[in-house]
């Protein structure tokens, strides 16, 4: 399928294709098995120059779009969706500071992150404040010429590795959604630190921890935009990398499917390979044409950002949805077509089966999506250009 | 540091298929490739250059199109490249090569260090890099597995050689060879793909380079290929029979065939 | 230096075409036609039945008035290497072709056992024994065999393919400007020009080369250990042993070893590996991996393993070959005591030949056999292991 890649697209693909092939590969077993952060392969990533794609070139980046992360993202995510997403997750800690950060902000944080000299993480998330975001407890009291904060954050992906953080908290607790305010918060800060590492059923490179603020301190030039603006910053920060985590979905679609595929031709049963029976031919089908239309979907959604569209939510969450449902269901039944050998951890499907079921969950539920779509759909009225 | 790095574009599998059935090569689907040896060398140069401040210029003797090997050591790191390639210098033995690369080498001037891998893979003889050495009259370690200190034009490594390691050091400017060992050599960088699809590589002749017409080439080399031919392959299962000492027997003889 | 095709015999048969190792000839309207890079190997005059090829060699100036073969007989910390014997017998062999004399130069310092070589066919020995020479320092090494060359003028000279000779029998050869063959398989003498034929493998060893350096002298070879055989022993042989001069302070000596550190761990990976001696379930128990290694060790191979024993932990999962391990493609695959399961054969199977040993007639290993054994392998493996160590001259 030919989707038009520029000559600079090209090479961010070749480039990603080889780190994943060459370095990911051959270690991504053991990073599951040890729940291990990728420290060396992001290092890899760094050198590449993969983190400057999704920084502007005034900033040392190279002021690639949407699209150029969701090529990235993918092809690493094809050797193992535990370092795509840490990969990912710095983008989606990197946006509310490239969509509201100021001048100055800017020039503080982001050659950092375009070098991958330093990580980030975007903190909204807690306890008892997950699809219903609005329910969050964090505070951010005004104090002097600082705030102090106060609350925790759970399940941060990169949590304790990044070291800049955009966190979501209350200045105004009075004024419900509308009393967020989104800050720049540096590890290291007295009063933030980090609680346990949790223990996932996939992804189990990527680090997930809890941030913890005790009475935080911090300056007033780490607000970022104005007070009250939290969740403006939040749903245009998640509306910008649904794609990437769409883009994930694909990428570890498409290596459950060619593990699948190359399995299903040498292994043999009843004197032939089992690629020659059907109904395994019809899975495959199913699972290559499922891929494909996903990939089409996200695709398009990035290439509707890139030029320039105000409001692409619904997009975004369509190409979420559909592509996340799909490598559930792709990854699953990789492991079928592998028999009893995809069960076992010697083989990489159930790996990629166990790394499939979080992308239906975080960036917003499915479930939630669908309603984001729905409404979207009826306000305009089912109708289209 | 001015730090020279010699390169070879070689063809991508260390075998040329052999069609069976007509006895003839396959040439199909080899593509060309920077002599893997070779990216050990050139990762160390540029480490060099990060580490002590410089320049790396990387070199290589070979028919345009060994450009593009060239342009691929820009986009992993390299600041120059510069192509030697003449009609006189084809079918130059390993004597010819080190004697171009020479005549490259006194023309680039003012270097520090030369660092070449330690053989190719087709060629196999690893030994431009030594000849290479007393063209240019300077001093030579091979097989060097790590580069620890470089201080006052002093250099001392660690040489990889059957026994175990040798500490030696030896003054510079010089050539050493590198094995694998020494680094994990690194992935072309995006900014670095996008200077090499830019960038200008001269290439210079024989003229250039001031390389006398009879040591160059064919006229330059002492040794000569005379013959080639395929050796016969036969694959055969065979369970062996007879007591286990006539069986041993038999294995070590085919053994000693292979090995 | 030309290559001629005669338009008028060429039928554009195109015969010519794929046999040339670098992919310089084609055809172009009907016609053979050369491209750049030939190297005049004469390959494609072979293969054309038409007569319509023809190479020109200009005659170079013959190097005059240089006689005898010598082999470079390589020692390490006063102990000379097999390959210096194994080189002195093939020496001798080349000698004898030409008539002429044996020569063997050793430098070090307290070499033992230098008559040693006499009894394996040497005429003369040109020992340089000195303290200088105990860091085995190339610089050092290089004056002086250049100087005996230069002095003594030999026809041939053989060296091994070792870390050492590879690095400064080179520099010895640019210096003299002449020609040096690496890695030869075999060494002959051509009975019209008593020139030296020196074959090697070349493009991993699917076509073989041969090599003359025709008018400079001395022709020079490297030869890896163990191609050539260590010949018989005489030991009432008679020849000289001439004492070599060395002035240090003659030589600038630009390197210098600060500490050498031998290497006790395991040498071969398994990846890279040309041999591998691997084990299975029919191992019984780790310590009769010993055995294995013991194999190894004489072959200078890698020791591998099926999955069985490394889920035993019997052997770190490093050295597992199959389909939840490594793929392997050496030259040779010794497989002892492992019935060869579909997915250890998908790490394996490629492997040019491949021995299997195991007690089971039936076992699925030898169906890709090359040469398979039934039997008990700890009867067989020390029994191969000690015919080895023998022809090898170790016990």
């Amino acid at each position: 399928m030919e989707y038009f890649l520029t000559e600079q697209q090209k090479l961010i693909k070749s480039i990603a294709r080889r780190i994943a092939e060459e370095r990911i590969l051959p270690v991504r077993a053991e990073l599951d098995e040890k729940e291990q952060f990728p420290w060396e392969i992001i290092k890899d990533i760094a050198n590449a120059d993969l983190f400057r794609i999704f920084i502007p070139e005034q900033y040392e980046g190279m002021g690639e779009g949407s699209f150029a992360l969701c090529i990235a993202v993918e092809e690493l995510s094809r050797a193992c969706a535990g370092v795509a997403l840490t990969y990912a997750a710095d983008a989606l800690g990197a946006f509310p500071l490239l969509l509201y950060a100021s001048e100055e902000q800017k020039q503080q944080y982001l050659p950092a992150i375009a070098s991958g000299a330093r990580l980030t993480a975007f903190g909204l998330t807690e306890s008892g404040a997950g699809s219903d975001a609005g329910a969050i407890k964090t505070t951010a009291k005004r104090d002097g010429d600082g705030y102090i904060l106060n609350g925790t954050k759970q399940f941060i992906t990169n949590g304790g590795e990044a070291e800049i953080y955009t966190v979501i908290a209350l200045t105004d607790p009075t004024k419900g959604a509308r009393g967020a305010s989104a800050f720049i918060v540096e590890k290291g800060t007295p009063g933030f630190t980090f609680g346990k590492k949790e223990k996932k059923m996939g992804i189990r490179c990527s680090a997930t921890r809890e941030l913890v603020f005790h009475n935080c301190r911090i300056p007033r030039e780490n607000l970022l935009s104005r007070e009250g603006m939290g969740f403006i910053v939040t749903m245009k920060t998640l509306d910008s990398s649904r794609p990437g985590v769409g883009a994930l979905a694909i990428g570890l679609a498409q290596g459950a499917l060619e593990a699948a595929v190359a399995y299903a031709r040498q292994r043999v049963q009843f004197g032939h390979p089992v690629s020659s029976i059907q109904a395994v031919q019809h899975m495959l089908a199913n699972m290559a044409m499922e891929l494909e239309a996903a990939r089409a979907l996200v695709y398009a959604t990035a290439k509707t950002i890139d030029s320039g569209a105000k409001d692409f939510t619904e997009e975004g969450a369509m190409a979420k949805v559909f592509a996340t449902d799909m490598a559930m269901k792709v990854t699953t039944d990789a492991v079928q077509v592998f028999g009893g050998a995809g069960y076992m951890r010697d083989y990489p499907v159930e790996k990629m089966m166990r790394d499939a079921k979080i992308n239906q969950i975080y960036e917003g539920t499915n479930q939630v999506l669908r309603n984001v779509i729905a409404l979207e759909l009826l306000r305009r009225k089912g109708l289209r250009d | 540091m001015n730090i020279i790095v010699c390169i070879k574009q070689v063809p991508g599998t260390t075998e040329i298929k052999i069609d069976p059935k007509t006895n003839t090569l396959v040439r199909e689907g080899v593509k060309s490739i920077v002599n893997p040896f070779d990216t050990y060398a050139l990762e160390e140069g540029v480490r060099l250059k990060e580490r002590y401040g410089g320049k790396v210029t990387v070199i290589t003797m070979g028919p345009p199109q060994a450009e593009e090997a060239l342009r691929e050591t820009i986009s992993l790191g390299a600041d120059e490249a510069i192509l030697l390639s003449d009609r006189a210098f084809a079918g130059s033995d390993t004597w010819a090569t080190s004697y171009v690369l020479s005549k490259a080498i006194t023309k680039i001037a003012n270097y520090d260090i030369v660092i070449c891998g330690r053989q190719t893979l087709d060629g196999d003889t690893g030994q431009v890099g030594p000849e290479l050495s007393e063209m240019l009259k300077i001093p030579f370690v091979s097989y060097v597995s790590k580069i620890e200190e470089i201080k006052d034009k002093y250099i001392r490594v660690q040489r990889m050689i059957e026994e175990g390691h040798e500490i030696i050091e030896t003054t510079l400017p010089a050539v050493i060879t590198v094995v694998k060992e020494i680094n994990v050599p690194r992935l072309p960088s995006l900014r670095g793909s996008m200077k090499a699809k830019t960038a200008k590589i001269p290439v210079w002749t024989a003229a250039d380079i001031g390389a006398e017409a009879d040591k160059a080439g064919i006229p330059g080399s002492p040794t000569r290929v005379v013959r080639i031919f395929f050796p016969k392959r036969e694959h055969k299962s065979e369970m062996l029979q007879g007591t286990l000492e006539e069986q041993v027997a038999k294995l070590v003889e085919q053994m000693e065939k292979i090995i | 230096m030309t290559i001629q095709i005669d338009v008028e015999k060429c039928t554009g048969c195109g015969s010519c075409v794929p046999v040339c190792p670098f992919g310089v000839m084609e055809l172009v309207n009907d016609r053979a036609r050369v491209k750049e890079g030939c190297n005049l190997c004469g390959a494609c005059v072979d293969a054309c039945t038409f007569d319509a090829i023809k190479i020109e060699k200009a005659e170079q100036k013959v190097s005059e008035g240089y006689k005898g073969v010598w082999v470079f007989a390589e020692q390490r910390d006063g102990k000379l290497k097999s390959v210096a014997y194994e080189l002195v017998s093939e020496g001798r062999k080349l000698a004898n072709k030409l008539g002429t004399e044996l020569g063997a130069v050793c430098l070090g310092h307290n070499i033992k056992d230098v008559e040693q070589l006499v009894c394996y066919g040497a005429d003369k020995i040109y020992l340089a024994d000195d303290p200088a020479l105990a860091d085995h320092n190339e610089d050092f090494y290089t004056e002086l065999l250049l100087d005996l060359i230069r002095k003594h003028r030999p026809e041939i000279l053989i060296a091994g393919a070792t870390s050492m000779g590879r690095s400064f029998v080179p520099r010895v050869a640019a210096l003299l400007y002449t020609g040096l063959t690496a890695d030869c398989t075999g060494l002959d003498i051509d009975p019209e020009t008593k020139l030296l034929l020196q074959t090697r493998p070349t493009f991993g060893g699917n076509v073989m080369a041969t090599i003359m350096c025709q008018a400079k002298r001395p022709q020079m070879s490297t030869v890896r250990p163990h191609v050539f055989k260590k010949g018989t022993h005489h030991k009432e042989r008679k020849g000289q042993i001439i004492k070599v001069d060395f002035k240090k302070e003659a030589v600038t000596a630009r390197t210098k070893l600060v500490k050498f550190i031998e290497d006790l761990t395991e040498k071969v990976k398994l990846d890279e590996a040309e041999i591998i001696v691997s084990g299975g379930r029919g191992l019984g128990k780790p310590e009769n991996f010993q055995i294995l290694k013991e194999l190894a060790e004489v072959l200078g191979a890698a020791v591998g393993s099926s999955r069985p024993p490394v889920d035993e932990g019997w052997i770190p999962y490093s050295h597992q070959v199959g389909q939840t391990g490594k793929t392997v493609c050496p030259k040779l695959y010794i497989a002892c005591g492992i019935s060869g399961s579909v997915q250890h054969i998908a790490g394996m199977g490629t492997s040019e030949c491949i021995i299997a040993i195991n007690e089971d007639p039936n076992a699925p290993i030898f169906q890709v056999a090359t040469y398979g054994v039934v039997g008990d392998m700890f009867k067989v493996i020390p029994m191969l292991t000690e015919k080895l160590k023998r022809s090898r001259g170790l016990i």
